[in-house]
């Protein structure tokens, strides 16, 4: 086993709370990503931006700094015909985040769903999704990460299909497993019907070493999530949480949760015993900052 | 049970073979085809897009009962044509340029053909000028966009103004939607309905087509 599971994996068995970063995404357009271009493809053009978003959520006090990696599966970026660039592109996003923060922080990182739907709903099979996966987390183990984070996912069996690609590729790298859920009259569900009973029984037997949820909703339904999936398994749990639901004011799209109120939150899920949070879709570094201070503030940092 | 209910129950359980068997069955009787369409495939639609809506199925549900209408459509489309049948409107949908979300269009698609409606899919990351033009060339009446992108949402604008400026407004209505669209935003940019998901998508367009 080497050092890295041991250190990330024992930190949080021994108590500790990592913090992740936040949202990429609407980071990338604000520094100049023009709308319909492919988000991975800033790693060939701009990697700069990426090492620029890197060190801000580093320097807010994450611990776990992603990938810019979310598409970065051949399946995904053979919608933009990039899928031969997949090595380039998920190595130099690797690159891009190891320069900014060596070893002071986990390199973490992140795929994404294919974006197609599984035999026999949709049109792709297990082995097309899986060798996806694979070849993508070939060229990010190859690259250097510390751990893999699986997220966003909404059908278990293309989650199961991404944790096994991960861990056939390093058995020793620490895998985390996410799934989005929506609030539903009888309770939180993916819209292919997973439950979180389902999702936590899944995650774990495909080999995740820790579980959750990440976007989808905003912090207050976030702990309500954190809570069902500890009243359902003794597993270590991660959240990530999106900085309420998008609204538009004036033409314009915002997330209206402000740090304060999400660490006050976030809190909360300390409470429930969540060993890694972060952001999803429009957390930016000074909610980071504001989960920072309350997680060294609470006694669950180092 | 007649064969009608028969095939509208094949439908929601999403059995593909046995629709087109009872679809070629009930055709075989010389039943009306219009009738196929509204009390077998449509009505099965109807009572999925229903328990979809709330929550007591899944996307996977859908899809199955989708495939296994699609599947008596093909025997039925062409007796629909030769009894001069129209189907009851026309609707243009994409994801909108820069977009390549397509699971919330393609599901609004097929619960659109389930509502009986000729859907004209242009995919997705479709330019605005390629949406009013099928919308013209197909003399459809709706233009239906999605986004899941806040930051492609802005080109959904673009689709209602080049309605406007060809002076279709009126002949050519336009609904909006995906996850960061809101009715506010519809409001915002003149577009003439917002379906906050698949299942009220449909019942705007249905609205905007006069169904």
């Amino acid at each position: 086993m080497s050092e890295e599971k041991r250190s990330l994996l024992k930190r949080i068995e021994a108590g500790e709370t990592l913090l992740c970063d936040g949202g990429i995404g609407t980071m990338l357009f604000e520094l100049g990503l023009e709308p319909g271009s492919c988000p991975e493809a800033v790693a060939l053009t701009r990697p700069e931006v990426l090492s620029d978003i890197a060190r801000q959520y580093f320097e807010a006090g994450a611990d776990i700094v992603e990938t810019n990696t979310f598409g970065g599966s051949p399946l995904k970026l053979s919608q933009y015909d990039l899928d031969a660039k997949t090595e380039e592109i998920n190595q130099k996003a690797v690159q891009a985040v190891r320069e900014v923060v060596g070893h002071k922080a986990y390199v973490g990182a992140c795929l994404g769903p294919s974006g197609k739907i599984l035999e026999p709903y949709g049109d792709v099979s297990e082995s097309q999704v899986y060798d996806s996966y694979r070849r993508q987390a070939e060229a990010l183990v190859e690259a250097g990460v510390d751990l893999v984070l699986v997220e966003t996912m909404l059908d278990i069996n293309e989650a199961k299909l991404a944790i096994k690609a991960a861990k056939d590729v390093s058995e020793v790298l620490p895998v985390t497993a996410t799934m989005t859920f929506d609030a539903t009259p009888r309770g939180f569900y993916t819209i292919m019907g997973v439950d979180i009973p389902a999702a936590v029984s899944g995650l774990i037997d495909a080999g995740a070493d820790v579980i959750g949820s990440n976007c989808g909703n905003g912090v207050v339904k976030m702990v309500e999530i954190a809570r069902a999936f500890r009243d359902t398994t003794h597993h270590s749990l991660i959240i990530q949480s999106n900085a309420g639901l998008p609204e538009t004011e004036r033409g314009k799209v915002v997330y209206r949760e402000s740090p304060d109120f999400m660490a006050e939150h976030v809190k909360q899920m300390l409470d429930v015993g969540v060993s890694i949070v972060g952001g999803c879709c429009g957390t930016t570094p000074e909610h980071i900052r504001a989960f920072r201070t309350l997680v060294d503030a609470a006694g669950f940092g180092s | 049970m007649d064969l009608l209910q028969q095939i509208a129950d094949s439908v929601i359980r999403g059995q593909d073979k046995q629709t087109t068997e009872l679809t070629a069955q009930v055709i075989a009787r010389q039943e009306s085809p219009k009738d196929i369409l509204d009390k077998g495939l449509i009505a099965g639609m109807n009572v999925v897009g229903e328990r979809f809506k709330s929550h007591e199925i899944f996307l996977p549900d859908v899809l199955l009962a989708a495939r296994a209408m699609c599947a008596g459509m093909d025997l039925l489309k062409p007796l629909l044509i030769k009894d001069g049948i129209p189907m009851v409107g026309k609707v243009v949908i994409g994801s909108v340029q820069g977009d390549l979300h397509d699971i919330g269009k393609n599901l609004v698609g097929i619960m659109l053909k389930g509502a009986g409606f000729d859907v004209i899919d242009l995919g997705n990351d479709v330019a605005p000028e390629a949406l009013v033009a099928a919308a013209k060339e197909h003399q459809a009446s709706v233009i239906g966009m999605s986004a899941l992108l806040t930051t492609t949402m802005s080109v959904m604008g673009k689709v209602v103004d080049m309605v406007g400026e060809q002076g279709l407004t009126g002949q050519i209505r336009t609904i909006v939607g995906g996850a960061p669209v809101t009715a506010d935003f519809a409001n915002d940019i003149g577009a003439d309905a917002y379906g906050f998901d698949a299942a009220n998508a449909v019942d705007r367009v249905k609205d905007l087509a006069g169904v």
